[in-house]
């Protein structure tokens, strides 16, 4: 059977993104990023994919619109607590024997993944040694990360999870809240460093302690998510840590040999002493 | 009717899916031919028991669905909380985080139209009782790519929302109750 149009338009389109603009999203796990475009596609009034590509690639203000729908941005503080639980159990404890630490949170969206970590390091005393990459392709969403500030709407949802997390203190001890909004303390960012970062196009940085990459490789195909599992290997020190989202497994992957189950049920990798 | 083969299923189910899934689900023999994917409405950040309930009941392998699996005759994969179903090209299962649809995630529309656009006209598509409308537009999706829909005749449905406006988004959807549904499955296999 031959190809659908819209198939051969998704494609074509895809390709002048990257050729344009270096955003590869060709191989991204296909169903979800074609639903995505078509939302894209209707919600900013184009009849075809065609046209959508030649708005791309001729009006300046149109990337943005697009990148805006092409990457999901949900998250949450603390999003899974009993994988932040077993990060406080069983992760924590092996970490505290290094006197420096480095902790890479890969695809951090608006830093809900990261203020989680800093402040469950900061309750186990570990932040002052370590430092935290927090690295997302989207420049907004890394914009918001910086800002820390977040709907208080939210906050119940955060504090319920931070305290099934194992959470030692209170979640209101790091954020102030004021017209609607929660504004989370600046000295959280004082370890951390923010950078636009690619899995997929972009190499390896540093050597880290743990990685924590969740509910990001679910967006790409297998042969990405090779890829930046290969990244995570070579980032990885010996006996580091890979943490990875609740229905993300290594089980289909190359890597999963250089890797042994560290805590199974939540994803929690250790990377092979070989 | 569907011109092909039947190459799978999509279901559809929310309030009283329990009920409903019990009625057509274990008569289907282990060597069932054709896989069955199915998208029930459950509460977030919970897990479900969905998949062991029916394990116990069933002939056919009842499980969870997990991201890149490739889809296997004989099986029923059902939606996990909080993730939307999909399914890819080479007909393995996609999992992703994107918004709710309709305040549904899993959403049934998210499956039938990715299904729809996998199998075309391979694929047999089923909305049972729900008090709500998600389902309808991925029933038309799957009629439009030629595909056979399927809905619960909302009389004697636990809830019949779900069924009457998928029946409206597609008014030649085939109009079944849950007997003749799971007697409908049985011999479509041997189709
Ligand atoms: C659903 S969010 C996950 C947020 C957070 N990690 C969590 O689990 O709550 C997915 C994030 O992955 C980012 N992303 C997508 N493609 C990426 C890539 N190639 N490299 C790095 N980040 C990427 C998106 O911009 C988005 O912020």
């Amino acid at each position: 059977m031959s190809e659908k149009i819209e198939d051969i338009e998704i494609q074509l389109l895809l390709e002048a993104l990257y050729k344009r603009f270096h955003y590869d999203f060709r191989n991204y796990a296909q169903a979800s990023i074609k639903r995505r475009l078509k939302q894209a596609r209707e919600q900013l009034g184009f009849a075809s994919f065609s046209a959508l590509q030649e708005s791309l690639l001729h009006d300046p203000t149109m990337l943005l619109r697009l990148l805006g729908y092409l990457t999901v941005q949900v998250s949450e503080l603390f999003r899974d607590p009993s994988y932040f639980r077993a990060i406080r159990e069983k992760v924590v404890p092996h970490l505290r024997t290094y006197p420096s630490l480095k902790v890479w949170i890969a695809g951090c969206s608006s830093g809900e993944e990261l203020y989680s970590f800093v402040i469950l390091f900061r309750e186990e005393g570990l932040e002052e040694r370590t430092l935290f990459y927090a690295t997302d392709i989207n420049q907004d969403a890394l914009a918001k990360a910086e800002a820390g500030i977040y709907d208080l709407s939210r906050i119940q949802l955060f504090t319920e999870n931070h305290r099934n997390s194992g959470g030692k203190s209170s979640l209101s001890d790091y954020y102030s809240a004021a017209y609607g909004s929660a504004a989370f303390d600046k000295s959280l960012r004082k370890q951390v460093v923010f950078s636009d970062h690619s899995l997929v196009t972009d190499a390896v940085f540093a050597e880290m302690h743990m990685v924590s990459c969740r509910n990001v490789l679910i967006y790409f195909d297998r042969a990405l998510q090779d890829r930046a599992l290969g990244l995570f290997k070579e980032s990885l020190a010996r006996k580091g840590f890979l943490g990875l989202g609740a229905k993300e497994t290594m089980r289909f992957s190359e890597h999963s040999q250089s890797f042994t189950d560290y805590v199974r049920e939540e994803k929690i990798y250790q990377k092979s002493a070989r | 009717m569907t011109s092909g083969k039947a190459e799978a299923i999509v279901i559809g189910a929310s309030a009283g899916a329990l009920e409903g899934l019990s009625v057509i689900l274990p008569p289907l023999p282990a060597s069932y031919a054709l896989p069955l994917m199915i998208v029930v409405h459950v509460p977030p950040g919970k897990k479900s028991l969905l998949a062991e309930i029916f394990q116990a009941k069933c002939a056919i392998d009842v499980r969870e669905a997990e991201d890149k699996e490739p889809l296997c005759s004989g099986t029923a994969y059902f939606a996990t909380p909080d993730y939307h179903m999909l399914v890819e090209s080479d007909k393995s299962l996609a999992l992703s985080n994107d918004e709710p649809v309709l305040y549904s995630r899993p959403s049934i529309d998210v499956l039938f139209e990715s299904a729809a656009d996998a199998y075309g006209p391979g694929l047999v598509a089923i909305v049972l009782t729900g008090a709500n409308d998600d389902g309808a537009n991925g029933l038309k999706a799957v009629a439009e790519a030629g595909g056979l829909a399927i809905v619960q005749n909302p009389v004697g449905a636990y809830a019949s929302q779900m069924p009457e406006a998928a029946i409206r988004a597609c008014p030649g959807a085939k109009v079944l109750s849950l007997e003749q549904i799971a007697l409908f499955l049985l011999k479509l296999e041997k189709a």
